[in-house]
């Protein structure tokens, strides 16, 4: 393997630095919406409680943003730092979702998350909670931009090749913003980061109940975490269970590598393995534990459908749908199984585990509990956290992985995209210092975030002393730097 | 194909306006040292641009989104051929971003220094290399007839483009001290305008330095638009002038206006000069790229185009009305009571 080649370089440098990316943006997205329902529900019912909660998952949420932000600039650049040709041939389509994003979500956003932290004096108190729901709203329309672009290289669509066959031309912007896996994979991703971000508000709240801290706060705070993951989940199966469909009908090849399926399999046959003992080669397997009917489910919501296997689809690609690419790929279109097999199990395992985990929280938590809730549950609950963004974390690992061998699905490889000005030791300068600065980061973080964490909300003012400081908090900036 | 000249006109807004805006930001970051004298006063300093760094920094990606949807092919040449330059600002706006956020996390004395040093040098990189990189623009890089560049990290670094750099680096740093002295008060404002009144006469004679030149080349190169970048030219200059005496004259407002204004015009000249390439070659004269030849189809830049006229307007409403709620200076006083309530 050539250490200095430039397309493996910047495939690791992409990967790192979209899964980097990718660690802050599910807890914007949905810690958002939760600042916006606590600031809600305390300018309705004027409880304390609500202020001070939203000003505690307020500063986990402000620490997570500064890192999604400048990470985010580094997605954007590197389309035309590591990947021009890919840029040449796709900027026609796959620019103009950016740019509205830029435009109509990301100015919006940006803009408005400042006048909320800063605002709280400053602004009618109205205005300020308009603030930061315009700010999530923004954050949303973000997703989607993104989802969108994104979705052209699962499926593109709304585009015809130019005449001289150099670059992708956009003929039908709707088609593209409606493009099926971009609708199907919008309301996968919100419901996922609400998994991810009712994770951590059950991991937080656990642990300072555990330690009988802002008990009344800290219950509060859970029973939305339970409620929040096990509503979450359910989003994030129906619309997971549509993405597969569409999946199925887009990229079968995907589907196929899920499952680690050679041969094409139809009913009882077309079956979903739990786990999967293969020899260390992976072309054939020694144990496995499987459901039956399961996969033609999945694929067809059939008992009795067909599901390709790769062995097939290959032949199909080879002859009829992209010959073009047969000699480039010695005729195997399939990305890495070992990747997608277990991606796509620690996915579902994990979201299932957790809503699981919801349900007995929930059961364990109730107003008519006749014993305490033992230690080890809150423990257990702690690990709500890294669990769920471990599961969001696969499941795009899943998606990308699952596209290769293609950068655009059937019109460009990977390997083509690749800048071919940038030589490999510069890719490499790039790669080493983007991992220092992010491990560094990351550590800082993790610890920041751990710090507020446990620290918790103001405490509420008891019956004796109704706000000590001179300052009412609902009068101070959520952070002043 | 008309779009896209108009096209060539919004990516230039848009990188206006993220200098005019980021511009003051690297040079409030650039100026801790010499105007924040104890943590009370670098707060002061910082919290100036608190509410608004992150809306500023917004600018450049969306510039960049638009370059790259307007003008796939000079985004691409651009981005893989200043890859290290960019490399280098990416580093520079993470490790600046995220001081922001985390240097009051801590009461230590060491932790502070530490994300100051961050700031300074995260503001003065970036000040400096968009200077490097919007110069050799205008000026023309090595492209092949595939519109790759075929330079290195050394041809970026000649003459004309590290006077630009120098001069980016200058007027980021003066609009950016004018800020501070228009947005604290105390000991930090009254340094502030005294740092700018020494750091503006530099500006002049720098930036007056890196205008004949590109005027000059603009008429030698015998780019269509050479008599405007002469009189855009003359413009900024009689801005900067008119700014270095606002604010000897303590009228840090008009200071900080004629400094905007500038930049603007500053920024625009070298637009000017550009047109109509988008790249200049300065080997292959087949590699160049031009607004015509590297733009997105009329379709693309249709749809973009009603997306920019809908949304500019109120994107320059809502932040100019972020500005306007947090007009008050930053006084001594609020920061000592934050101070005191946080901890």
């Amino acid at each position: 393997m050539d250490l200095l080649d430039p397309l493996l370089l910047a495939r690791w440098q992409f990967g790192l630095t979209t899964l980097y990316h990718f660690l802050f943006v599910p807890l914007t997205l949905g810690m958002a919406l939760t600042v916006a329902i606590f600031q809600t529900a305390w300018f309705r019912t004027g409880n304390a409680k609500w202020l001070h909660l939203t000003r505690f998952f307020g500063k986990i949420f402000l620490i997570n943003f500064a890192m999604g932000v400048v990470t985010g600039i580094v997605q954007e650049f590197q389309f035309g730092m590591n990947w021009s040709a890919y840029s040449r041939f796709v900027g026609d389509v796959f620019g103009a979702p950016l740019a509205f994003e830029g435009l109509m979500a990301f100015f919006f956003e940006a803009t408005f998350i400042g006048l909320w932290i800063f605002g709280w004096d400053k602004l009618p108190r109205a205005l300020h909670l308009a603030s930061i729901w315009i700010a999530t709203i923004g954050a949303w329309f973000s997703a989607y931009f993104i989802l969108a672009a994104n979705a052209f290289m699962q499926n593109p669509v709304g585009y015809q090749m130019a005449e001289d066959g150099s670059r992708a031309e956009m003929t039908d912007f709707l088609a593209v913003l409606t493009n099926p896996v971009a609708v199907a994979a919008l309301p996968h991703t919100l419901f996922a980061a609400f998994m991810m971000t009712a994770g951590v508000i059950i991991s937080v709240s656990a642990w300072h109940l555990l330690r009988r801290r802002n008990v009344e706060m800290m219950r509060s705070s859970l029973r939305y975490g339970l409620w929040g993951m096990i509503v979450a989940f359910a989003g994030v199966a129906i619309s997971g269970d549509q993405l597969g469909l569409v999946m199925v009908a887009t990229q079968p090849m995907k589907m196929a590598a899920a499952e680690a399926m050679f041969n094409s399999a139809c009913g009882a046959d077309a079956s979903f393995s739990i786990f999967t003992l293969g020899t260390p080669d992976g072309s054939s397997e020694l144990f496995s534990i499987r459901i039956p009917y399961l996969l033609s489910f999945l694929s067809t919501h059939t008992l009795d459908g067909c599901v390709e296997g790769i062995n097939d689809l290959n032949m199909q690609y080879t002859a009829e749908l992209f010959p073009q690419f047969a000699d480039q790929l010695d005729g195997n279109f399939a990305p890495i199984l070992w990747v997608t097999y277990w991606s796509f199990r620690w996915m579902i395992g994990l979201g299932g585990v957790a809503a699981l985990t919801a349900v007995v929280g929930l059961w364990l938590t109730r107003k008519k509990a006749r014993r305490e809730v033992p230690a080890w549950a809150w423990k257990l609950a702690i690990w709500a956290w890294p669990a769920s963004l471990f599961a969001i974390l696969v499941g795009w690992i899943f998606t990308e992985m699952g596209r290769q061998p293609w950068i655009v699905f059937g019109l460009m490889l990977t390997e083509d995209g690749v800048s071919p000005s940038v030589p490999g030791w510069t890719v490499l300068i790039s790669l080493v210092a983007f991992t220092l600065i992010y491990a560094i980061l990351a550590v800082v973080e993790v610890g920041l975030i751990v710090k507020t964490a446990q620290k918790g909300p103001d405490p509420l003012p008891g019956p004796d002393d109704p706000d000590a400081g001179d300052v009412p908090l609902d009068q101070t900036p959520t952070t002043v730097y | 194909m008309d779009l896209a000249y108009l096209w060539f006109f919004i990516v230039g807004f848009l990188f206006v306006g993220y200098f005019v805006l980021d511009g003051f930001d690297f040079g409030v970051g650039m100026s801790l040292p010499f105007l924040g004298k104890d943590d009370i006063g670098r707060r002061q300093i910082i919290n100036t641009i608190g509410p608004v760094w992150d809306l500023n920094e917004t600018w450049v990606i969306v510039a960049g989104a638009c370059l790259f949807a307007a003008f796939p092919e000079w985004y691409a040449t651009l981005f893989s051929g200043f890859y290290l330059p960019l490399l280098l600002i990416l580093l520079a706006l993470i490790a600046r971003g995220v001081s922001f956020e985390y240097r009051h996390q801590r009461d230590s004395l060491r932790w502070k220094r530490g994300f100051d040093t961050m700031i300074v040098v995260g503001s003065a990189v970036p000040a400096l290399l968009w200077g490097v990189a919007v110069a050799n623009i205008v000026q023309g890089v090595p492209l092949d007839a595939d519109h790759e560049f075929t330079g290195s990290l050394l041809t970026l670094l000649n003459p004309y483009g590290l006077l630009g750099g120098l001069t980016t680096l200058l007027l980021f740093f003066t609009h950016g001290v004018y800020f501070v002295a228009l947005k604290t008060d105390g000991q930090v404002a009254a340094d502030a305008r005294r740092l700018a009144g020494r750091a503006g006469l530099l500006t002049v004679v720098v930036a007056a330095a890196f205008l004949v030149w590109t005027v000059g080349m603009a008429f030698g190169e015998g780019r269509d638009l050479a008599l405007v970048t002469a009189v855009l030219a003359a413009v900024a200059a009689v801005l900067l002038i008119a700014s270095w005496i606002s604010n000897a004259r303590g009228r840090e407002g008009w200071a900080f206006g004629f400094g905007a204004f500038t930049i603007v015009t500053a920024v625009l000249a070298v637009w000017f000069a550009l047109f109509p390439y988008v790249m200049p070659s300065t080997t292959d004269p087949a590699g160049a790229l031009t607004i015509e030849n590297a733009s997105s189809t009329d379709y693309t830049l249709t749809i973009m185009s009603w997306a920019a006229l809908v949304f500019l307007p109120l994107v320059l409403a809502y932040q100019g009305w972020t500005y306007w709620v947090f007009r008050k200076r930053i006084s001594r006083t609020r920061i000592e009571r934050a101070a005191a309530t946080a901890h």
